[in-house]
């Protein structure tokens, strides 16, 4: 069995604790999530899929329990530690998308490198344009966002999140904003960057046939797993 | 720094239009300022000039005599009464070599040796009281540029030539060439012929000094191988009063600059400097103010974009310098603009901004250190007032961000 990427255990989340408003969204989540795992996160709105998300991907601190990311344990970890965490070990690709307007597609691939290495090297070049090219954009790499279609920005999205070659990739709705055919050829790139250099992804989504397509399917109701099952195709 | 500086220029690039305005009000702003402050030096020193007509910037003088009453120490308090002594003409005592020395000093521009006392011109019945002032034209000139006053004639003076100033050449009723009497108290005098006639734009300086050699004067004043005074023209004009001091501290005579002679100009000139101050003040608060104000616009308007950077990983520092680059890139293309519009406009200006006899009221001088100052000022100004919306921008929850 693969090690695994994130590990958590009995996480909590509360917003406003210790105030007479205070709401657990969250409650003892232990999940963990290995490498070259296909995983979905399905549920209904409200059942805590985005907190949930926004916890594994460093972006929220969780009220309660432990979490290991890539075997360190980050769930107490400061600032700094967690977005340099998130540079090296995360992709994230979101809803509407979010690329940088300002830059081309093959820039908005390029920008984590830049991050990273605080330089453009020709060698995040040649991978940012492979990447585009993977994902059918080989001859959009100059366009900006603005220029492309909704899937294709969603492709793009997809390709940065691959740009440092994290092992694993959030995706929080990434087809939820495309027609099912478009969406399908979003969710079809996916699989083949976690067959083809075995990225781990965790999906959050609400598209059924989409979720029938993955190894595991997570579901979460009311802030707690009520099913992590794996699939046969 | 590199991802810093590429996403800082790609998002004043994409601001457009709202970029373009913000810079162009810098550019208004600075260039005001630079206008101000290079008008401003250039006006005072030309106002300092025609104001003063024919005063040097410093002026070296026989230290003053004092009464030194006979007394016992103890008796000091004693006395009731000291008289101050009258204040003969004397000599600046080893003078030539004081010249030799001050001609090599830093700082001193031009150096003349002046033998000037009291007298009379006449011609016919008319008397007239008159400083006799011996001078070597060539030096005298350069300090106090007497030669561009010089509106009949020369500035060059024989034995025997005299120069004097239009109102009196009028008053006496002569012209080039006519001949008047000049005596003083300790001389008789003799019949001098007029050479120039120089016109500093005030009736009485015009009335006011007879130019002479130098040997002349000394010869009326009864100053023998003397000169009453050595005068000075100094290369940084403000600067007169601390090069005053220092060369106070150097010699035995009594040292004066300009600022100490003429304290009401020098009051109004200082007045008019904390006004201009104040006015600059206010202007570089308003271009601060408005690099703040478009770059928390431009915070509000990059929430998304900032978030998505943040969960990409980059740290709060990373998006701290984004907008403080940006807040000082403003500032600095701002100023480069600003003090290329500024030269321009004083130059444009000093070519309409006339004195009543014709001649520009001020010369526009190019200064390197004013437009240096402005560009590093301008570009401080504009990273001071971003760090309150980079600071805004770098504390952004990502989470909440991306989710707007």
């Amino acid at each position: 069995m693969n090690p695994p990427i994130i590990d958590m255990r009995d996480v909590r989340k509360t917003y406003n604790p210790g105030t007479p408003v205070a709401l657990e969204v969250l409650h003892g989540i232990d999940l963990a999530v290995r490498e070259g795992e296909f995983a979905c996160l399905i549920g209904p709105s409200g059942s805590g899929k985005s907190t949930l998300l926004n916890l594994i991907g460093l972006l929220e601190w969780p009220t309660a329990g432990a979490y290991h990311l890539n075997g360190r344990p980050i769930a107490q970890a400061n600032d700094d530690e967690r977005t340099r965490a998130r540079l090296e070990t995360l992709g994230f690709v979101f809803q509407f998308h979010h690329l940088l307007p300002a830059f081309s597609a093959l820039e908005n691939v390029m920008l984590p490198g830049l991050m990273r290495y605080g330089t453009h090297i020709p060698e995040q070049r040649r991978a940012a344009t492979e990447l585009l090219t993977a994902v059918g954009l080989g001859d959009a790499l100059h366009k900006r966002p603005t220029e492309l279609s909704g899937g294709m920005q969603q492709r793009v999205a997809i390709a940065r999140a691959l740009a440092l070659a994290p092992p694993l990739v959030l995706a929080d709705e990434p087809t939820g904003n495309l027609d099912t055919r478009t969406a399908d050829g979003v969710f079809e790139v996916m699989r083949q960057f976690n067959e083809t250099r075995g990225t781990a992804f965790l999906v959050v989504t609400h598209d059924p046939r989409l979720a029938a397509r993955c190894d595991r399917v997570i579901e979460l109701r009311d802030g707690t797993i009520v099913r992590d099952a794996p699939q046969q195709h | 720094m590199r991802f810093e500086w590429t996403v800082a220029l790609r998002f004043l690039r994409e601001g457009g239009l709202q970029t373009l305005l913000i810079i162009a009000g810098t550019t208004v702003g600075i260039s005001v300022i630079v206008f101000i402050s290079g008008f401003l030096g250039d006006l005072q020193r030309d106002l300092i000039r025609r104001t003063l007509g024919v005063q040097p910037n410093i002026i070296v003088r026989p230290a003053e005599e004092v009464a030194r009453p006979l007394r016992d120490a103890g008796d000091a308090s004693r006395l009731a009464q000291v008289q101050a002594r009258a204040q003969r003409l004397r000599s600046v005592d080893q003078w030539q070599a004081l010249q030799a020395e001050l001609d090599t000093l830093p700082g001193i521009r031009a150096v003349s040796p002046v033998a000037a006392g009291p007298g009379l011109v006449a011609r016919g019945d008319v008397n007239k009281s008159i400083t006799v002032t011996g001078i070597v034209p060539a030096r005298y000139a350069a300090v106090t540029r007497l030669n561009e006053k010089i509106v009949a004639g020369e500035l060059r003076l024989n034995p025997g030539d005299v120069v004097i100033g239009t109102d009196l050449a009028r008053d006496l009723g002569v012209a080039l060439g006519d001949k008047i009497r000049l005596s003083t108290p300790t001389s008789p005098g003799d019949a001098y012929q007029v050479r120039g006639i120089y016109d500093l734009g005030q009736r009485n300086l015009n009335r006011a000094y007879a130019y002479v050699t130098l040997p002349t004067a000394q010869a009326l004043l009864n100053l023998p191988g003397g000169v009453s005074s050595i005068e000075l023209a100094v290369d940084d004009l403000f600067g007169a009063e601390a090069l005053a001091a220092r060369l106070q501290a150097r010699m035995p005579h009594e040292v004066e600059s300009w600022m100490k002679a003429n304290t009401q100009l020098r009051t109004a000139l200082n007045n008019q400097t904390v006004m201009t101050l104040l006015v600059r003040f206010f202007l570089a608060l308003v271009v601060a103010i408005g690099v703040a104000s478009v770059l928390i616009v431009s915070v509000v308007q990059k929430t998304k974009e900032i978030g998505i950077l943040r969960a990409m990983g980059a740290a709060r520092g990373r998006i701290l310098r984004v907008f403080l680059i940006q807040g000082a890139l403003i500032g600095a293309s701002g100023a480069v603009l600003g003090s290329a519009c500024g030269y321009l406009l004083t130059a444009v200006m000093s070519n309409f901004l006339r004195a009543d006899d014709g001649t520009p009221l001020f010369t526009a001088t190019f200064s390197p250190p004013l437009y240096l100052y402005t560009v590093l000022g301008a570009t401080v100004i504009g990273l001071v007032a971003a760090v309150m919306p980079a600071r805004r921008a770098a504390n952004l929850d990502p989470a909440q961000a991306i989710r707007l």
